[in-house]
């Protein structure tokens, strides 16, 4: 990984001087913070191929209005100290305008007061608490977005896809009362599948280190609903698949992101469906133009970081054209009024800067996870 | 002066007594209007729905044996050393990782296909499966075995609190050594049964099975009874077979096969709901290995020398050394015995839940502890049957009372009990030393 860190910074290194000796006009600074050691290192190393293959694209074709772009990369560890040093780095040091990151929301929230405090502009791929781009008081960060959607929308999709695609009249809902991120899509899955006339047969909470479920498991047995929503990390969701089948439960088995792992269970998990940012198997243009350069580019398939990652450089870059100069509030109230068809989806923004775009959802079944629909909210 | 003090003192006392006396009554009415409570609310959800009662006591009694295996350990160990072995539940762990290897890596489990390539299938996993029960059990006695040398041996003389202490130490290192990549990594594994999972429901089971269980326990139940009447009568043979290893096997075995079996083999239907519950081989392997350990053990303890060697270390370790016992050998066999049982446990409950990790012994080694206290600590049946009280309790928490309060009901278990019956359900009195 060291190595790699090097071949990057060779990389950003001869970039630079090759910039220097072509630009005649300046160049567009951009960094990027991203996680690149640590327990969450692979999510950094992706967020930065991603949104590398988008600078490289942009600069192929000719810059962004007329200029090269310049890319500083730091790594910011997924801690809050690590982070704020080094958007304090690239903002005063290197005279950076445009932060694509960071990947954790515990980060990204503090970079993004700095942001704020400095009119600087922060698009980050991957975080999804709301309080990234809505400070404290309620108002909206004025320069401060995401690529990604919310947790809370994943819940709505799904309800949305058991209702319509899968025509569920009945659901039972497991989560998990100390978990924030199963508790938010738990919770949204319930308003909207009884506000588009289904019913909640069953609601039953546990702990994180539970690993019998049978008591709940038998009450859903008992009601008999057509899905359960299963919206945990795929570790608790192996155990609950396991049992249910084990059981005898037919009902089909619904989740959010957090199945996306290669650890998941794919035997006891058959037949069940999940929502995600993003599918490598999406028929469209863009994302298999985007697949295939990818994969040729760092020998391995895009995973729903790297995608984000390209999605947040390309909103950012599409947003300087419009805006046609390179200046932080004059790009974000591009991004307000504009549409961006990107890997994951055609983004718009709302008033608190989420992206409003489609989730797709995917179905694991016979052992490998396919592209199902693409579902808006 | 010494009068002035001592009558303040007397009355003080006398007024605590008194106080202790009424405070003694009100939690008495307190512990008699809970359970009074607990009785209703599960009696109201029976006569609701009868049917998902009964599935969660089975999901009970499923939970209930597999702490009884880890319970068991926890009780010998306190038994013969006065040591609360919190790394238990940390050797459980490496029994069920261990499994996982033999597994996953080494195929372990269809060796006789190696050896005899045309053996059928049935056999081979069933012969698979032992071997690599056993081979989890042999790796979770040996690590007890090092744990008891390295950590607790040389604490011997020390107060007890040190190796207490020590225990726990233990415990953290085994966890989070484990954790390092090397070892098992900080992964939630998915664990690959030596056997294919099958539910049994309704036509499924033969009704000859069935029948054939309520026989067997039967002749179990009129031999018991008949050698009891006839020892009574002063028969002495008859005392030592009525606590014949295969009696109590008989007996506890068939007995819980015959209401499980009878239970998931009728099909009824009433009022349009249908009476179909089902169960799994792993819940019956379960209950089969639990009971059998559990006997022999039993026999083990009663019927051999190093049983008795271990009975007479538990009952005055210093006289026992007198009368040439050799105390340290009988409380390391006591280790490789609990942690053997531990490790099979482990492969149990991984086979029941389908998935290794690194800490997935501290609950369950919780709970087992709580269950051998609930039976009375030090006693063997008082284990087996604290364990299956505690998941019933669990389960019906769980089922019927609140989920998110599980744990909660469960470990108020403890409090109640230590409250009300300090010494468990089994345990004996705590024995004046004279």
């Amino acid at each position: 990984m060291r190595s790699r860190v090097f071949v990057m910074l060779a990389l950003v290194v001869s970039m630079l001087v090759l910039s220097a000796c072509g630009g005649g006009g300046g160049a567009v600074k951009i960094a990027i913070l991203a996680p690149l050691s640590g327990d969450v290192a692979t999510f950094g190393q992706s967020t930065r191929d991603g949104a590398m293959l988008a600078v490289e694209e942009w600069n192929a074709k000719g810059g962004v209005n007329g200029k090269q772009i310049e890319v500083v990369v730091e790594d910011s560890q997924c801690a809050a100290e690590a982070a704020v040093s080094a958007a304090n780095k690239v903002i005063d040091q290197d005279g950076v305008k445009f932060i694509i990151g960071e990947v954790c929301s515990s980060a990204s929230i503090p970079v993004s007061e700095i942001a704020t405090a400095k009119t600087v502009f922060q698009i980050s791929p991957t975080s999804t608490n709301p309080s990234v781009t809505v400070g404290e008081d309620g108002t909206t960060k004025p320069t401060i977005f995401r690529a990604c959607f919310i947790d809370p929308f994943q819940g709505k999709v799904g309800a949305k896809f058991a209702l319509e695609n899968l025509g569920a009249k009945t659901a039972a809902v497991f989560l998990d009362q100390g978990n924030d991120y199963v508790r938010g899509l738990a919770e949204v899955f319930i308003a909207e599948f009884e506000a588009g006339g289904g019913q909640v047969l069953v609601k039953e909470t546990y702990t994180g280190d539970d690993s019998d479920f049978s008591a709940i498991l038998t009450k859903v047995k008992d009601a008999n609903p057509d899905v359960l929503y299963l919206p945990d990390y795929y570790s608790t969701v192996n155990l609950i698949a396991a049992q249910a089948k084990e059981k005898g439960i037919t009902a089909v088995m619904l989740g959010g992101d957090g199945w996306d792992s290669a650890d998941l269970d794919r035997t006891a998990l058959d037949g069940g469906y999940f929502t995600n940012h993003f599918s490598d198997q999406d028929t469209r243009a863009i994302v298999q133009d985007f697949v295939k350069k990818y994969s040729d580019k760092y020998g391995a398939a895009p995973d729903a970081l790297a995608a984000l990652a390209y999605d947040a450089a390309n909103i950012l870059f599409k947003g300087m054209e419009d805006a046609g100069k390179a200046d932080p509030t004059a790009v974000a109230a591009a991004l307000e009024k504009g549409t961006f068809d990107v890997v994951s989806g055609s983004v718009s923004y709302d008033a608190s800067h989420n992206p409003v775009k489609a989730a797709v959802v995917l179905q694991v079944k016979d052992g490998a996870v396919n592209y199902v629909a693409t579902v808006a909210p | 002066m010494a009068q002035t003090f001592s009558r303040p003192a007397k009355n003080g006392a006398m007024m605590q007594r008194h106080n202790g006396m009424l405070l003694n009554r009100f939690s008495q009415g307190f512990f008699i209007l809970l359970g009074l409570f607990v009785v209703y609310v599960l009696g109201r959800a029976f006569l609701q729905n009868p049917k998902v009662f009964v599935e969660q006591v089975l999901n009970g009694l499923q939970l209930g044996f597999i702490y009884a295996l880890i319970a068991l350990g926890y009780t010998m160990i306190y038994g013969i050393v006065k040591l609360i072995n919190f790394a238990h539940g940390d050797v459980f762990m490496v029994g069920a990782f261990t499994s996982f290897y033999a597994v996953a890596t080494l195929q372990l489990h269809r060796w006789p296909t190696w050896l005899f390539p045309g053996v059928s299938e049935g056999l081979m996993i069933l012969i698979g499966t032992v071997t690599v029960i056993l081979t989890a059990m042999l790796f979770s006695a040996t690590l007890a075995v090092v744990i008891e040398r390295f950590a607790y041996k040389p604490l011997r003389s020390k107060p007890r609190i040190a190796a207490l202490i020590t225990a726990i130490g233990v415990s953290f290192f085994v966890e989070y050594f484990g954790a390092l990549p090397f070892a098992f990594t900080n992964n939630y594994i998915t664990y690959p049964r030596p056997f294919e999972v099958n539910v049994y429901s309704g036509e499924m089971i033969s009704p000859l099975l069935v029948v054939g269980a309520w026989v067997l326990f039967v002749i179990s139940l009129l031999l018991s009874g008949w050698f009891t009447w006839t020892s009574r009568h002063g028969n002495v043979q008859a005392q030592t077979w009525k606590r014949h290893p295969l009696l109590q096997f008989g007996l506890l075995f068939f007995g819980f096969m015959a209401v499980v079996l009878t239970l998931t083999g009728v099909k009824i239907e009433t009022g349009g709901k249908v009476w179909d519950l089902s169960v799994s081989n792993v819940m019956l392997i379960i209950m089969g290995a639990s009971i059998l350990l559990q006997t022999l053990l039993q026999y083990v303890v009663s019927h051999t020398r190093i049983g008795k060697a271990m009975r007479a270390a538990a009952y005055d370790k210093a006289v026992a050394r007198l009368m040439g016992i050799n105390v340290d050998g009988v409380i390391t066999a006591t280790f490789a015995l609990g942690g053997g049982l531990a490790g099979a446990a482990g492969v149990l409950y991984a086979t029941a839940f389908k998935q290794v990790h690194h800490l997935m012994g501290i609950i369950p080694g919780l709970k087992a502890f709580v269950a051998a206290v609930v039976g009375g600590i030090g006693s063997i049946p008082g284990a087996f049957v604290g364990s299956l009280i505690m998941g019933q309790t669990e389960v019906l928490a769980a089922g019927f009372i609140s989920t998110p309060m599980r744990d909660a009901v469960a470990f108020s278990l403890l409090i109640v009990v230590l409250l009300v019956w300090p010494q468990g359900i089994f345990g004996e009195p705590p024995a004046e030393k004279v």
